[in-house]
């Protein structure tokens, strides 16, 4: 049986950040071409996986776009509290990727 | 005469992080038309705008000035530096000038300046609101008259065009300084100002802002050139380079959406836009679009103070503890709840942070079958007033400390503290409330323009 393989694996950049105060984005960049059009064209990484990974409605994902020019995928959604107010656990949204590392591309 | 290329020198991403001054003066040999820097950020949360601090200290914004004053002075080469202070409040646009002054004084340096600045009238908001000319900048609430007022200061970003104002009065300006600014401006203004094509004069400044962040490894200085149909980027030091995945990765960052650059006055479209290699650490880009918009739209922000917080720190190890953890919870804020009867529940708020369990996740921690080593606990109470935060702060650290809970058997003490005081007093708590689009007739009679000497 071959080794389950996460995205992580494959991934050059998988990272979080704050766009303005009330967005976090989440950019997926692949190593290579290749991995990038797969991943494309299967919708491994989709809306429904990216609500179900963050806990929103679907409807509530501001982008998910797909930039080829650098094997990219984008996604934007709300931040679940404004920015560096009350409760706060991550000001620049640099920790909130980590769901996206393990999502399980092929068993 | 009509210039045919442009060059453009960025010495860091933010003004007063400090940057390598062997790498800024290589690239000051390579003869940038302009030092261009941005200073400021909404990432470091909505206290600089509530409160008026700036997001470094007077002493590392008085470092980085120095060393680029010394290069404007020797060199001739204008600077501009955009957002003072990190909010660019009109306070903190003449705390630069301020720095200024002092150094070229001390230093015997003679500048023409410009200053540009960005707060806006609270009336003269509320007359754009009732016009309908302010709506959301995506996932913010309307805004209504009440948050204009609660607001501590509003600023608005400019774009290019006072930029290209002062540009076209003095020809004689060795420095701008800009309170708040859409980041890629004074990188783009001088291209702008000199017809070369906005798209790529925007996504320049977009990429430039940065710093060298674009490069692999990310670094801090770089350098900038645009021409007729491209530009071409290369980071001083011989470490870093710029890459066509880099760059074009780095077109990501910090943005909503990757190929549809919103700022006032239009649209940088990078849908076309093509990234190569020119040699091991250049990269050449071209096709980048700018479509102007039919409305002329500013983003609007500002902050509020929305009370007072204070804190523990605290760490548990006992297993039996950890494992009853929620149900310890319930009991403390039950009991602070108690303590507390006369002040209405809304009135404060208590929020745990727990380390080791979700504290960096929180509710979108997938994560939840598993037993942490130890927990790190850390309150969070807000209320009205500094004084009644850290009352109920201090009360919920006893009652952490004495809360009984099933199979306890370490009966002297739940948590282990670290540090003295027990309860540490944050101050304000503030609230980004205002982060909307204003439309606007005239581009640059929001921002008003002072000229001096020093």
């Amino acid at each position: 049986m071959a080794e389950k393989l996460l995205l992580k694996d494959i991934a050059k950049v998988i990272r979080s950040k704050n766009a303005g105060p009330f967005e976090i984005t989440l950019d997926i960049i692949l190593k290579n071409k290749k991995d990038y059009e797969w991943l494309k064209n299967e919708k491994i990484v989709n809306k429904n996986l990216i609500a179900e990974l963050y806990q929103l409605p679907v409807d509530k994902i501001i982008h998910f776009v797909y930039f080829d020019a650098a094997n990219a995928i984008k996604i934007t959604i709300p931040r679940p509290r404004p920015q560096g107010s009350v409760g706060e656990i991550d000001m620049h949204a640099a920790q909130q990727h980590v769901p996206l590392m393990n999502i399980e591309i092929k068993k | 005469m009509r210039k045919e290329e442009i060059r453009i020198l960025t010495p860091t991403a933010m003004l007063g992080y400090g940057f390598p001054e062997k790498w800024f003066n290589k690239g000051l040999d390579m003869k940038p038309d302009v030092i261009a820097v941005d200073s400021g950020s909404t990432d470091s949360g909505p206290h600089k705008l509530g409160l008026g601090d700036m997001t470094c200290s007077k002493d590392a914004y008085q470092r980085d000035i120095s060393k680029l004053l010394k290069a404007v002075n020797e060199r001739k080469i204008p600077l501009f530096i955009s957002s003072a202070g990190g909010a660019g409040t009109n306070e903190q646009v003449d705390i630069f000038l301020k720095i200024i002054k002092e150094i070229s004084q001390k230093n015997g340096y003679h500048f023409n300046i410009a200053a540009v600045y960005s707060e806006v009238d609270k009336n003269y908001l509320k007359n754009k609101l009732k016009n309908n000319k302010i709506k959301p900048c995506g996932q913010v609430d309307e805004l209504i008259e009440a948050e204009i007022d609660l607001s501590t200061k509003i600023v608005a970003q400019m774009g290019v065009e006072p930029y290209l104002k002062i540009l076209e009065e003095k020809d004689n300006i060795d420095i701008i300084i800009s309170g708040r600014t859409y980041d890629p401006v004074p990188i783009a203004a001088l291209g702008i100002k000199n017809d070369f094509a906005p798209g790529l004069c925007w996504h320049l400044g977009k990429i430039m802002e940065c710093g060298a962040l674009c490069a692999e490894p990310a670094g801090k200085v770089i350098f900038g050139v645009l021409r007729k149909d491209h530009f071409y980027l290369v980071p001083l030091n011989p470490k870093n380079k710029c890459t066509e995945s880099s760059v074009a990765a780095h077109t990501l960052y910090e943005k909503s959406h990757p190929y549809i650059l919103h700022g006032p006055g239009g649209v940088t479209d990078l849908t076309e836009t093509e990234f190569k290699q020119l040699d091991e650490r250049t990269v050449k880009v071209k096709g980048s679009k700018f479509i102007p918009s039919n409305k002329y739209n500013v983003k609007l922000e500002g902050a509020k103070k929305v009370g007072f917080r204070s804190i523990f720190i605290a760490g548990m190890r006992d297993p039996i503890a950890i494992k009853n953890i929620d149900e310890i919870i319930s009991y403390v804020k039950k009991e602070v709840e108690d303590n507390f009867d006369d002040i209405p529940k809304e009135d404060y708020k208590m929020i745990f942070h727990l380390y080791g369990k979700n504290g960096v996740m929180g509710e979108n921690e997938l994560e939840k079958d598993f037993n942490p080593l130890e927990l790190g606990i850390i309150l969070e109470v807000l209320a009205q007033e500094q004084e009644l935060s850290e009352a109920i702060c201090s009360r919920a650290r006893t009652e952490l400390l004495h809360a009984p809970y099933h199979g306890r058997i370490a009966t002297a003490g739940n948590i282990a503290l670290p540090f003295t005081p027990l309860e540490v007093n944050l101050g304000h708590v503030c609230s980004f409330n205002i982060y909307h689009l204003m439309e606007i007739d005239d581009p640059t009679s929001l921002f008003p323009i002072k000229y001096l000497e020093v």
